[in-house]
């Protein structure tokens, strides 16, 4: 074991500082925001303009960002060290500076591609998609296939060089806002339900496809319906071989549940909710003096500090070649939870001013902590519902039998 | 960076738990528990022969010279094992020594842990809930000390108590011995049957001070906190092993238990939440040697997690049992138990989180 901040992490921190100062200036990071618990939880700032766009490559080219991805598609090629991730992260909050591109395109598709992709698919969308030129939406669920998923039935046929596909997809996320989808469509009807599936790439602006925005119950409309009417997609965009989609869709799916599961994005909310709790006042002193709060507050960050650690261990373990068994199983059940947790915390710690919305200027913080509450609700179903994940670490993790299933 | 055990760490592990398995069955456990002092003396030369008491004893003093990490590696293996006796009072004795800079000290008592001829004790808690080093009423004079210690592990059997009082010079500690004029132990009746506790008073006791200011106390609790986290670490994922077991076994409605979703999500929903705690004391030991400025932080972080973590996860897998969980017979009590020492000795996990909102400035 061996976690200490050694000189070479010093000399490692000394070098990032050093490059935000050159590459992004104050003014640079000036965001508008002046309450820090919304510029902690926003700290991921998403810009994609050009200044972001040149700020990122230039960080890409030192090995600050994109550290897991080739060079040859836009990464920095560098060996998993959590510490100088902690550190980079660390330092950008710091800095205000634009961090990796969110979302699915980069944290599910990306590792999708590099790991079954083909060459032409690698450089054309890899790239792009890291630096945000191309936004993605997951084309996986549909009205009679969420938690079983491999019962889906949107059909692709292959007529020559073109695959036409007709059916309905639901829950997209940010399907207005993208510019491609993976999908998960069936090409084989006549084979058993998993073995029929196939992993197409389908350009949004094809004639045929009806995005319908889908309002969620806290009032936005972040996911659609997505119908698609004799949509024509190109042969070669398809990932893998024909009928292993589902097997695709795995990498991709673990993905998923790394990315729910990451701790980072739960560090981010906690720190902003430990400001929140400084800052926002009952009764003449702060939120975080309340013996109660402060409690829930501490037992919250033990748990937060677990799921973080057990990050490392999980990289340590795979690092090895070791099967890390249910510390990786129950990571995205964990996350979630917790998710839920702080959220829930910081509407208590608002006191009275929970009840405004978000984005009424006199609640603190605007009210983000309004909308991670209800948001949290909506994540303990995005990537497989909660219940499916207790199945699963009951049967894989503990061996308790199977469900019946069909 | 690398955040998992060594080679041999994990034969440590393991060389424990199948001794522990062959050695100290539940049977053992409860006949230890029922005798008199709740001591085994053979069981505890066992121990010291597989090198477990001297696991942090510098090789000069006859131990293998290893970390607090590889002491708490083996506060889970008797935590999972149950395991009856003097450890976590030995285990802090050494941790007190070693935090202190006494190489007198060291002669005199290192050696006798590592061999285990000598069985050790720390004394912090005072009557009132009051575990901080700066609030201790017990005074120290010269070459006595005078006051009332409580709560203390294994002093019926310890040969050495280390004793954390103040003086003129604030806190440190002090070395008494067995059958020292004007010590008295008063033994207290726990809930936990496998570690007893006692109150001791000292009544003019002759004791010599220990090379070792507040610093050193606060490192003897610190160390304490660790061990407590992976004991119940160790004990909980036991239960929840044992439960899965016997949820495979038991048959209702025309099946195991265990195929039941409700049954299944419940055992699911705790191991989610103790697994990942494991990180949480290893870096809470592995701080201890070589973090010192985040060592005090999740020491504290760890003890109230874990130990909450413990007694929920032992309330679970009694209900998950059924009546025979409630059974004298039956051996999940033996574990509950433990699980309330573990939450009490040392503060209670509140106390514990309040420390670490302060010691984060909140």
């Amino acid at each position: 074991m061996n976690l200490s901040y050694s000189a070479e992490y010093e000399r490692f921190r000394e070098e990032v500082r050093a490059f935000l100062r050159e590459h992004w200036t104050p003014q640079d990071a000036a965001t508008g925001l002046d309450d820090d618990s919304v510029a902690a939880m926003t700290g991921a700032y998403v810009r994609t303009d050009d200044r972001a766009t040149a700020f990122r490559r230039a960080a890409v080219a030192r090995g600050y960002l994109y550290r897991h991805v080739p060079r040859e598609y836009g990464g920095s090629a560098q060996a998993p060290d959590p510490l100088k991730a902690t550190i980079i992260a660390e330092e950008w909050k710091r800095a205000r500076a634009p961090f990796e591109i969110m979302g699915q395109g980069p944290s599910m598709l990306v590792p999708t591609l590099l790991e079954h992709g083909t060459e032409a698919q690698k450089r054309f969308f890899v790239e792009a998609t890291l630096l945000g030129n191309i936004r993605w939406c997951q084309g996986y669920s549909e009205p009679g296939a969420g938690s079983d998923l491999a019962s889906l039935r949107t059909k692709a046929e292959l007529n020559g060089d073109t695959w036409v596909v007709n059916g309905q997809k639901i829950w997209t996320s940010s399907a207005r806002e993208a510019d491609w989808m993976f999908a998960l469509v069936r090409t084989e009807p006549a084979a058993p339900k998993h073995d029929g599936i196939s992993y197409l790439l389908i350009d949004m602006q094809t004639p045929g496809i009806d995005v319908r925005p889908l309002k969620q119950m806290t009032g936005d409309a972040d996911f659609s319906e997505v119908f698609f009417d004799n949509v024509r997609v190109p042969a070669q965009n398809i990932v893998g071989k024909r009928g292993q989609g589902w097997v695709v869709s795995r990498s991709t799916l673990k993905h998923e549940r790394a990315l729910i599961g990451s701790a980072s994005l739960q560090r981010r909310t906690f720190d902003g909710l430990a400001m929140l709790a400084q800052g926002v006042e009952h009764r003449g002193q702060p939120a975080a003096k309340d013996p109660v709060l402060r409690d829930r507050l501490v037992q919250i960050e033990a748990r937060l500090v677990a799921l973080e650690l057990n990050g490392y261990r999980l990289l340590t373990a795979s690092a090895r070649g070791e099967d890390a068994g249910l510390a990786g199983m129950v990571t995205k059940l964990y996350s979630t939870q917790l998710g839920y947790d702080i959220a829930k915390l910081a509407m208590d710690v608002m006191g009275d001013r929970a009840l405004l919305a978000p984005g009424e200027p006199n609640a603190p913080a605007m009210g983000m902590f309004g909308s991670a509450y209800m948001w949290s609700l909506g994540v303990l179903i995005a990537g497989g519902a909660a219940n499916i994940q207790r199945n699963i670490i009951a049967e894989r993790g503990l061996g308790l039998p199977r469900d019946a299933r069909k | 960076m690398d955040f998992g055990l060594s080679q041999d760490q994990v034969l440590l592990k393991d060389t424990i738990r199948r001794w522990l398995d062959a050695e100290c069955p539940t049977t053992r456990v409860r006949a230890v528990m029922e005798s008199g002092s709740g001591h085994d003396p053979a069981l505890w030369r066992g121990l010291a022969a597989l090198g477990v008491t001297g696991l942090q004893v510098p090789p000069a003093h006859g131990g293998a010279g290893l970390e607090l990490l590889d002491v708490a590696l083996a506060a889970e293996e008797l935590g999972w094992a149950c395991t009856p006796g003097p450890f976590l009072g030995t285990a802090m004795a050494t941790a007190a020594l070693l935090a202190s800079d006494d190489a007198e000290a060291h002669r005199r008592w290192l050696p006798g842990i590592a061999s285990g001829e000598v069985v050790g004790t720390v004394a912090i808690g005072e009557d009132g809930d009051q575990w901080d080093a700066a609030q201790l009423a017990t005074r120290g004079d010269g070459a006595t000390l005078t006051g009332r210690k409580t709560l203390v592990p294994a002093a019926e059997v310890a040969d050495v108590i280390l004793v954390a009082a103040q003086d003129a010079a604030g806190p440190g500690l002090w070395a008494v011995e067995r059958g020292a004029p004007g010590l008295g132990v008063e033994p207290l009746k726990a809930t936990d049957m496998t570690r007893r506790v006692a109150a001791v008073t000292l009544d003019a006791t002759p004791a010599v001070k220990l090379a070792a200011g507040r610093e050193a106390v606060d490192r003897t609790r610190d160390a304490g906190l660790v061990l407590l986290a992976a004991d119940a670490y160790g004990g909980a994922r036991r239960c929840i092993d044992m439960t899965a077991r016997y949820t495979l076994t038991r048959e209702q409605f025309g099946q195991p238990i265990g195929a039941f979703q409700a049954v299944k999500h419940q055992l699911a929903d705790i191991v989610t939440d103790v697994e990942p705690a494991l990180s949480l004391w290893w870096y809470a030991a592995h701080a201890w040697d070589h973090i010192r400025d985040r060592a005090e932080r999740h020491a504290a972080l760890a003890k109230a997690h874990l130990t909450d973590l413990y007694d929920r996860t032992t309330r679970v897998c009694t209900e998950l049992h059924g009546g025979i969980g409630f059974t004298w017979e039956y051996d999940l009590h033996l574990w509950f138990r433990r699980a309330i020492f573990d939450r009490a000795y040392l503060g209670t996990a509140e106390y514990h989180r309040a420390r670490a909102a302060d010691l984060a400035g909140w």
